[in-house]
């Protein structure tokens, strides 16, 4: 099963499970992380499953839809590494993904 | 004086016919039978047509899933005030008044990035001492013993407070912000209303402008500009051509937001705990569950009880085929107490496992710029009332505002015990 890696933003690492298919929010969710709300419960509605992806990895992800992008563009400290963990399925390729958490959901 | 018979609304409400079914009638949210209406239609009619109301027809999204669903899909569902804006009653074109809440992108996206860092994390640590220290004077200042409002003493004046200081507008003054507000949302069937036309609200509105304009002349010229809303909006890209008309629809959509939502959350956070003594002692002993409660007395008030969106297109909802021109209304209070998505939806609990699941600052990209601000005050109100360990008693059920809209008290009797 792909594995990733959460990054607190006082540097803390988690590492978790991410079934294939099952969003990296999911991931974190169910495995308690901290740090993501995830509000909206996936719905690309409330962007409170914000990440920083690291640089690495932002290659390997299919582009943000417009609505993820919409989103984005409100949210608190947005960067261009910045993605909506609902919208990120976990996929063999993305094994070992590694993402950072913004100080706290807004 | 006779009392009218009272209507048993539950019964009412299951047995009449569902295209008789009104939601958008004011007397329900004033009674406080509403939620009889929104079961029934939850059940059988959860994307309901209404055909003929003193609004005209409209359509009722009743249901959590389908709420969220019409709300991400904007470009069908548009929210401009060309086509009627956010509420249901279309307002006389020439008296149109165009704020980001009713526009659609990309002129929607260009204004609300300007407001939105005043409600930045960064900014709400700034703001949080002056909140407190405010709370805390409002606090004790209040009579002991005695009967007292506390929709006026307290809801009413801390959020006129914190809006006085968003604008940095003349402290002195502020409680023209809370009438400038209610004035833009009364309803004019409303018995009690505050004016009597259309014509009225645009002389008041006038008022407001000027206040604001002035305001505006002062920091534009400013060599620093300010952090308040007003500087913002006066240096800001996108919004420093606006037209006057625009400026106003943008100060009456903050003032409106950041104050009748806030206040009636205050007001109403005090009647439930009065009315569910285990969910206050539970907070009593653990005030860290404050985490959760806001949250949840945030959904139970549900201070916004719909937004309105126009379709663009022929679309569905829920099965049902929406024509192009309808007008939806998304009924946030019904999809709080949707019994599919949170358990036992009617009931007041402050330690639900996933208390933001809630549908009450709305959702996609109109979803509330202030909703950390809101809840920001009403921790802080509660965390200061813990501290003084205060026993409010509720002497008289609450008056509750004539309005499908705004979901509001407007007096709440109590007495703290001395
Ligand atoms: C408990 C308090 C509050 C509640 C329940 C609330 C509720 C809402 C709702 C339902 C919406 C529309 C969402 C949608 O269409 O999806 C909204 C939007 C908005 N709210 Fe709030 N609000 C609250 C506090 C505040 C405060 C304190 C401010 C001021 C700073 C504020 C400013 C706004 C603004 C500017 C919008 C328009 C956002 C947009 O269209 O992009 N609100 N709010
Ligand atoms: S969970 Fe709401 S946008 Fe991702």
């Amino acid at each position: 099963m792909p594995r990733v890696t959460f990054v607190a933003h006082d540097g803390t690492q988690r590492e978790v499970d991410a079934p294939v298919g099952e969003s990296v929010m999911r991931a974190a969710v169910l495995n308690n992380v901290p740090g993501i709300d995830a509000d909206c419960g996936g719905e690309c509605a409330c962007a409170t499953c914000h990440v920083y992806v690291d640089e690495a990895w932002l290659g390997k992800l299919a582009a943000p839809s417009e609505m993820e992008a919409s989103m984005l563009a409100f949210v608190d400290g947005s960067q261009p590494n910045s993605r909506l963990s609902c919208q990120i399925k976990a996929t063999a390729e993305l094994d070992g993904l590694v993402v950072n958490l913004p100080k706290s959901q807004h | 004086m006779n009392a009218p018979p009272a209507i048993d609304h539950a019964a009412l409400a299951e047995n009449m016919p569902l295209d008789e079914i009104n939601v958008s009638d004011p007397k329900i949210y004033q009674q406080d039978v509403w939620m009889h209406y929104f079961r029934r239609l939850r059940r059988d009619a959860p994307v309901h047509y209404c055909k003929d109301s003193p609004i005209g027809p409209f359509w009722s999204v009743t249901k959590y899933k389908d709420i969220v669903a019409t709300e991400v899909n904007h470009k069908v569902f548009s929210s401009s005030s060309a086509l009627g804006g956010i509420t249901l009653r279309d307002r006389p074109a020439e008296l149109e008044l165009p704020m980001f809440i009713a526009m659609d992108p990309p002129r929607h996206d260009d204004q609300r990035k300007i407001v939105q860092p005043i409600v930045s994390p960064a900014n709400l640590e700034n703001f949080s001492g002056l909140i407190r220290s405010r709370i805390a004077r409002t606090l004790d200042s209040l009579p002991r013993g005695e009967v007292f409002d506390w929709v006026d003493r307290v809801s009413i004046e801390l959020t006129g407070q914190m809006l006085a200081t968003l604008f940095d507008f003349p402290f002195e003054d502020r409680r023209k912000l809370t009438y400038w507000s209610d004035v833009a949302t009364t309803d004019l069937a409303n018995p009690d209303r505050l004016i009597e036309s259309e014509e009225e609200r645009e002389k008041v509105f006038g008022e407001c402008l000027a206040y604001f304009m002035r305001l505006w002349n002062e920091r534009v010229n400013a060599k620093e500009p300010g952090g308040d809303l007003i500087s913002m909006l006066a240096h800001g890209q996108a919004t420093r051509d606006m037209s006057p008309r625009e400026y106003l629809g943008n100060v009456v959509l903050l003032i409106v937001g950041g104050n009748d939502t806030t206040r009636n959350s205050m007001s109403g956070s005090v009647w439930f705990f009065d009315q569910n003594p285990q969910e206050y002692a539970k907070l009593r002993a653990n005030p860290a569950l404050l985490e959760s409660a806001v949250p949840e007395i945030i959904r139970y008030q549900t201070p916004l009880s719909y937004m309105r969106r126009t379709a663009l297109a022929d679309a569905e909802i829920g099965g049902r085929k929406i024509r192009k021109g309808d007008k939806i209304a998304m009924w946030y209070i019904s999809g709080n107490r949707d019994e599919d998505v949170i358990e036992d939806p009617d009931r007041f609990i402050i330690d639900r496992p996933r208390p933001r699941q809630h549908l009450s600052f709305g959702f996609g990209i109109h979803r509330c710029v202030g909703n950390r601000l809101g809840e920001l005050q009403l921790k802080i109100l509660w965390e200061e009332i813990l501290a003084r360990d205060l026993k409010i008693e509720v002497v008289a059920p609450p008056k509750r505002l004539f309005s499908s809209f705004v979901h509001g008290i407007t007096q709440l009797q109590v007495r703290i015990q001395p």
